[in-house]
C-alpha cells in the first residue's frame, strides 16, 4: 500500500527538480533551444523507427524499380503520389531512404562520440592523475594528434583501407570502420579537458581525504573527480556529435563511407550529385536539408548548454 | 569648495529576475590633497564606489540615482569622450592585483606612453622622457630599461610601484586606490603604502583609499568611511573613529584587530556573517548581528546623523554610550 | 631562441619519421608492385627472382632504409598510372592547392577579424544576431554542400560563375601555373575558394568574438578605459593582440583541416588539385602515388605547424623564446 502511494509522488518529484532546476529554467526561457530540442527528438525518433514508419524497405532490391528512377517529389509535376518525397536514380524512394540514412549517420555519429570520449576520459584521467613523464607524453601525443586534421587522418585511413580489402569488404564493415576512425582520431579533445579537471581537483582536501580514507585511484577518479568535469564533457559531446555527422557524411560523399546500396545522407547526397545538372534536385536537396537541419540543431543545443553551464573548455 | 562632493549615491545590478541595490544613498565630501579612507568588508561595496567614482561600473552595475560632484561637475551625466578626459588625467586609479592589471602583451613604454598621449599633445620621446622621471619617483631602478620589458618580467611589488607611477603621470588630483597592497607580499605592503603617502603629501593629491585594514587606514588617512552592505554607517576623522568608534560594527571591526586582544586570547571575531545584497534585512542592515538591536533596529533604517566628533548611523548610539557593556568591551 | 628552435624541429623530425613509417607499411600492404611490372602469366621462379632483384626479399629495416633513402633524396616511386616519379606529379598539382588554400585563406583572415571584433564589441546588436546566426548556419552545412549549393545557384540557374576546372592559367615559375592572371582564373576561383572558407570563416568569427568578450572582461582593459584610452585603441591594441594568441594556436590546426577540406572542394568543383588526384589515385589502386601524397601532405602539416609554434612564440612575450627549450 505504502509503495503505491509513494512511487507515484517520487517520480514526478524527481521531473519537477530537473524542471525547476537553473538548467530547466534556462531551457524554458529559451525559445531556440525549446526548439532545436523538439526538431532533434522529431527526427531522432522518426530515424529509429525508420523500419516501422517507412513504406519502402531501401535495402530491399526486391522493391527497387529502375523505371521508377528520378520521379520528382509529390508538389512537383510529373510526380507519382506513391513516392512521397520522389524517388532516387535507382527508382528508390527517397522517404524511406532518407529516414534509414538518417538514423545511420545519428548511429555513426553518436556511436563515434561514445568511443571518443570513453578513450578521451581514461586518458584524461590516467595522465593527470598519474602525471610526470606520462602524463607529458600523452599531451605530446594529443598535440601532435590535433595538429593532424581528423578529416585527413580518417580519409587517408579509410582510403588505404578500402584499397587494401577491396571495395565488397569495405563496403560490409563500413560502419565499424567509420566510428573507429572518427572516433579515433578526436580523443585529445576529451582528453585535455578531463586532464585539466584532475589536476584542478587533485589538489583539493576532498581528494586527499577520499586517499587517507584508503580508497583505491580508481574509485578515486570516477567517484569523485570525474563527476566535476561532467559538464565541459556534455558541451564537448554535443558539438562532437554534430561534427562526426558532418565528418561522416563528408566520408560518404568521396565515397570513402557507407556504400550507395546501404547509403547515409552524404552518400545519398553524393549519388544525387550526378545528377543535378539534368534538373534531378531532390535528390541531393531533400537529403542535405535534412543533414543540415539535424547538425543545426545540434549545434543550436550545444551553443545553448555552453552558455548555461559555462565550463571551463581546455583551450588549445 | 571640495573637490569631490558626492550625494545620495546608489548604484543598482540588473540581475535576471531582480535589482539589487548595491550602494544606497551614498553621501560624502573630499577636499583638495584630502586623503580618505573607505573601510568595510569584502562586498560591503567599497569597490563599487571606488569605480563609480569614475563611471567606470560595467554591466549589469549601473548609477541610479545621484550625484558625483568632481570640481564642480557632475561625473553621472558626463559623455564619454568628457570622461575619457577625466580618467586617467584628473582623477587616476590604482588597481588591486598589479599582476593582471597591465596588459601583458604591451611592453611597460608602451603602456606609459599611451596614457600620456591620450590626454597631451606630446611626441613619443617627450613622453619617454616624462614615463622615465615619473618611474624615478617611485624608486624604480634604472627606468629606461624597464620601458623596454613586459610586465612578465617584473615582480608583483614592481608592477605596483609602476602602476603608480602611472597614476601620477598627469599629475591628478585624485587618485582612487582599490586595495592597493592586498595581492602583495606582507613585507612589501608596507613599502608601498608608505611610497603613496609620501607622494601624496608631496603632490598635494588627494587619495581614497579603499581597504579593509584598518591599521592601514590609521596610517595613511585624515578621514574615514565605514561601510557595511552598501550604506555608510560611520564617517568622521579617522583619529577619532580608530580611537572612539561610536557604531557597534566599527567597535567590532577595531576589537577584532589583533593589537586588541591579548596574546593567547581568541581574536574577538563579530558573530555571522554580511548580509549578500540579495538578502539585506529590514531595517539596520546590522541588526542580526548586533547585540544591542531592538524592535525600531529591525524595522527602519537608521539616519546617519552627527554623534560628537562623528557621523553615526545607528538608532541607539546614546544607549550604547551610557551602556556598561561598552565599557567592559573596551577594557 | 635556438634550443626552441631545436627541439621543434627534432619534434617535427620524429613526426615524420612516424608518417614515413605508416607510409612505408602502407606501400608494403597495398597492391603487388609485381603484377603492375609484370602482370600475373609469369612463373613462381621467376617471380622469387624478380623478387630479389626489387629487394623484396630484404629484411624489414634494410627495406625502409632503402625506402626513406629514397625519400629524401626526392624518389618516392613511379606513378602506375600516370608512368611518372610520383613526386613530380603531386608537385604539378600542388599549384592548383595552394592557389585554393589561399583564395580561401584571404577570405578567411580578411572576413573573420573584421566580424569577430564587430560582434564582440556590440553583441547585442541586431547586425551582431545576424552575423552569429549565420555563423552557426555555416559550421552546420558541410564543405561539399556549399560547394553544390553554390554550384547550382551561380552555375546551374544563373550562370554567372563557371562550375569546375580551374579555366585559363598563366604559367608562372616551374610548374607553377596561376589562376590569379586571368579574368577567367579569377572567375573559376571564386566559388572553390568561398566554398572552402564556408566553414572555417564561422569557426574564426565565433572563435574570434569568445576570446575577444573574455580578454573585454579582464582587469588590464578596465585598466586600459580608467586610464582614459580612447576605445579603438583599447579594442585594436589592447584586446586584439591578447585575442590572436589563441586564435593562432587554433589557426595553426585549421590549416591542416584546411587541406582535408581542398579533397572535398576539388572533388566537387573537378579542381585540378593534388586532393582531387588522390581520390583518383585511391580509386586505382596508384600505390606510390598514395604514399606520396602521404608524405607530401604529412610534411606541409608538420612544416606549418612547426612554423605557428615558432610564430606564436615571436608574438607572445610571456613565451621567452630564449629560455625555452631548456
Amino acid at each position: 500500500m505504502s509503495t503505491e502511494t509513494l512511487s507515484p509522488k517520487s517520480e514526478p518529484s524527481r521531473w519537477s527538480k530537473a524542471w525547476n532546476s537553473n538548467m530547466g529554467y534556462s531551457f524554458r526561457r529559451n525559445p531556440v533551444a525549446v526548439v532545436s530540442m523538439i526538431i532533434f527528438l522529431l527526427i531522432a525518433v522518426a530515424a529509429f523507427l525508420a523500419p516501422v514508419i517507412a513504406p519502402y524497405d531501401p535495402y530491399d532490391p526486391a522493391q527497387m524499380d529502375i523505371m521508377n528512377s528520378e520521379y520528382p517529389p509529390v508538389w512537383v509535376n510529373g510526380a507519382l503520389p506513391e513516392f512521397m518525397l520522389g524517388t532516387d536514380d535507382q527508382g528508390r524512394d527517397l522517404w524511406s531512404t532518407i529516414l534509414y540514412g538518417t538514423r545511420l549517420s545519428l548511429l555513426i555519429g553518436i556511436c563515434a562520440v561514445a568511443l571518443q570520449a570513453f578513450l578521451g576520459i581514461s586518458i584524461g584521467l590516467v595522465a593527470g592523475y598519474v602525471g610526470g613523464r606520462l602524463d607529458s607524453l600523452l599531451m605530446r601525443l594529443a598535440d601532435i594528434q590535433l595538429s593532424f586534421s581528423t578529416l585527413m587522418v580518417a580519409i587517408i585511413f579509410l582510403a588505404v583501407t578500402q584499397a587494401m580489402f577491396g571495395t565488397d569488404t569495405f563496403n560490409r564493415y563500413a560502419v565499424v570502420f567509420l566510428i573507429a576512425v572518427i572516433g579515433v582520431a578526436e580523443w585529445p579533445q576529451y582528453a585535455r579537458t578531463v586532464r585539466a579537471t584532475v589536476l584542478a581537483e587533485k589538489k583539493k582536501e576532498y581528494v586527499d581525504s577520499a586517499r587517507v580514507l584508503g580508497f583505491g585511484p580508481m574509485r578515486i577518479m570516477v567517484r569523485h573527480i570525474l563527476p566535476n568535469s561532467l559538464s565541459p564533457i556534455f558541451v564537448i559531446s554535443t558539438v562532437q556529435v554534430a561534427n562526426a555527422i558532418i565528418s561522416e557524411a563528408s566520408l560518404s560523399f568521396l565515397g570513402l563511407g557507407m556504400p550507395p546500396s546501404q547509403p547515409s545522407l552524404g552518400s545519398l547526397i553524393s549519388s544525387g550529385f550526378d545528377y543535378i545538372f539534368s534538373g534531378s534536385w531532390w535528390i541531393t536537396a531533400i537529403p542535405g536539408v535534412v543533414l543540415v537541419v539535424l547538425v543545426l540543431v545540434i549545434n543550436l543545443l550545444g551553443d545553448w548548454m555552453r552558455d548555461v553551464l559555462n565550463p571551463k573548455l581546455y583551450k588549445g | 569648495m571640495s573637490l569631490l562632493s558626492v550625494r545620495d549615491l546608489t548604484v543598482k545590478f540588473a540581475m535576471r529576475d531582480e535589482t539589487v541595490t548595491a550602494l544606497n544613498g551614498i553621501s560624502f565630501d573630499l577636499a583638495k590633497g584630502e586623503r580618505l579612507g573607505i573601510v568595510g568588508e569584502s562586498g560591503a561595496g567599497k569597490s563599487i564606489t571606488g569605480f563609480s567614482l569614475m563611471n567606470l561600473l560595467s554591466r549589469p552595475g549601473y548609477i541610479d540615482n545621484g550625484q558625483i560632484l568632481f570640481d564642480g561637475e557632475d561625473v553621472v551625466q558626463m559623455n564619454d569622450k568628457r570622461l575619457r578626459t577625466l580618467r586617467g588625467n584628473r582623477m587616476a586609479m590604482i588597481f588591486q592585483d598589479p599582476m593582471v592589471t597591465l596588459n601583458p602583451v604591451l611592453t611597460i613604454g608602451q603602456q606609459m606612453v599611451e596614457t600620456l598621449l591620450a590626454h597631451r599633445k606630446l611626441s613619443r620621446e617627450e613622453a619617454r622622457q616624462i614615463a622615465i622621471v615619473k618611474l624615478r619617483e617611485v624608486y624604480i631602478p634604472s627606468p629606461e630599461e624597464r620601458l623596454e620589458q613586459y610586465p612578465h618580467e617584473l615582480s608583483g611589488g614592481m608592477r605596483q610601484r609602476i602602476i603608480i607611477a602611472i597614476a601620477l603621470l598627469l599629475d591628478p588630483q585624485l587618485i582612487i586606490a582599490d586595495e592597493p597592497t592586498t595581492a602583495l607580499d606582507v613585507t612589501i605592503q608596507a613599502d608601498i603604502m608608505e611610497l603613496m603617502l609620501e607622494l601624496c603629501q608631496s603632490n598635494q593629491v588627494g587619495l581614497i583609499l579603499i581597504t579593509h585594514d584598518l591599521g592601514v587606514v590609521s596610517q595613511m588617512t585624515e578621514r574615514t568611511l565605514v561601510m557595511y552592505a552598501g550604506r555608510i554607517i560611520e564617517a568622521g576623522r579617522t583619529r577619532e573613529i580608530i580611537n572612539d568608534p561610536q557604531h557597534p560594527y566599527t567597535q567590532g571591526l577595531i576589537n577584532a584587530l589583533p593589537q586588541q586582544t591579548v596574546p593567547g586570547q581568541r581574536l574577538k571575531q563579530i558573530p555571522g556573517n554580511m548580509p549578500g545584497l540579495t538578502s539585506i534585512p529590514t531595517g539596520c542592515a546590522f541588526n542580526p548581528r548586533c547585540k544591542y538591536a531592538t524592535d525600531l533596529c529591525r524595522s527602519r533604517v537608521p539616519d546617519i546623523v552627527q554623534y560628537g566628533e562623528v557621523a553615526v548611523a545607528c538608532h541607539e548610539v546614546q544607549r550604547l554610550n551610557s551602556d556598561e557593556d561598552r565599557q567592559e568591551a573596551r577594557a | 631562441m635556438f634550443a626552441y628552435l631545436a627541439k621543434r624541429v627534432i619534434q617535427a623530425i620524429a613526426v615524420m619519421f612516424v608518417i614515413s613509417l605508416i607510409a612505408f607499411a602502407i606501400q608494403g600492404n597495398l597492391g603487388d608492385p609485381l603484377r603492375e611490372l609484370v602482370g600475373q602469366s609469369v612463373s613462381e621462379e621467376v617471380r622469387q627472382q624478380l623478387r630479389d632483384e626489387l629487394g623484396l626479399n630484404d629484411s624489414f629495416v634494410t627495406q625502409y632504409l632503402r625506402f626513406a633513402g629514397n625519400a629524401l633524396q626526392g624518389d618516392l616511386g613511379t606513378s602506375y598510372f600516370f608512368k611518372e616519379p610520383a613526386l613530380d606529379v603531386i608537385l604539378k598539382k600542388l599549384p592548383a592547392t595552394l592557389e585554393l588554400v589561399f583564395g580561401a585563406t584571404l577570405i578567411i583572415v580578411g572576413l573573420s577579424v573584421p566580424l569577430g571584433v564587430y560582434t564582440a564589441i556590440k553583441p547585442n546588436s541586431i547586425l551582431s544576431r545576424i552575423i552569429m546566426g549565420l555563423s552557426i548556419i555555416g559550421i552546420s552545412i558541410p564543405v561539399f554542400l556549399t560547394a553544390i549549393l553554390m554550384i547550382f545557384v551561380f552555375s546551374v540557374e544563373y550562370g554567372w560563375l563557371p562550375s569546375y576546372g580551374r579555366g585559363d592559367t598563366v604559367q608562372v615559375w616551374g610548374y607553377w601555373q596561376t589562376n590569379f592572371a586571368t579574368a577567367d582564373g579569377w572567375l573559376h576561383i571564386i566559388l572553390p575558394s568561398i566554398a572552402l572558407a564556408s566553414i572555417m570563416l564561422p569557426l574564426f568569427v565565433r572563435l574570434i568574438r569568445a576570446e575577444m568578450m573574455e580578454v573585454l572582461q579582464s582587469e588590464y582593459v578596465k585598466y586600459a578605459k580608467a586610464k582614459g584610452i580612447n576605445p579603438w585603441r583599447i579594442y585594436f591594441v589592447h584586446a586584439l593582440k591578447n585575442t590572436l594568441l589563441p586564435v593562432i594556436t587554433v589557426g595553426g590546426v585549421q590549416i591542416g583541416t584546411m587541406v582535408a577540406y581542398t579533397i572535398l572542394t576539388e572533388t566537387v568543383f573537378q579542381w585540378p588539385g593534388m586532393g582531387f588526384m588522390f581520390l583518383e589515385a585511391v580509386n586505382r589502386v596508384d600505390t606510390p602515388l598514395i604514399v606520396a601524397y602521404l608524405i607530401v601532405v604529412g610534411f606541409i602539416f608538420v612544416v606549418t605547424n612547426t612554423i605557428v609554434d615558432l610564430v606564436y612564440g615571436l608574438v607572445n612575450p610571456t613565451v621567452n623564446i630564449a629560455r625555452m627549450g631548456a
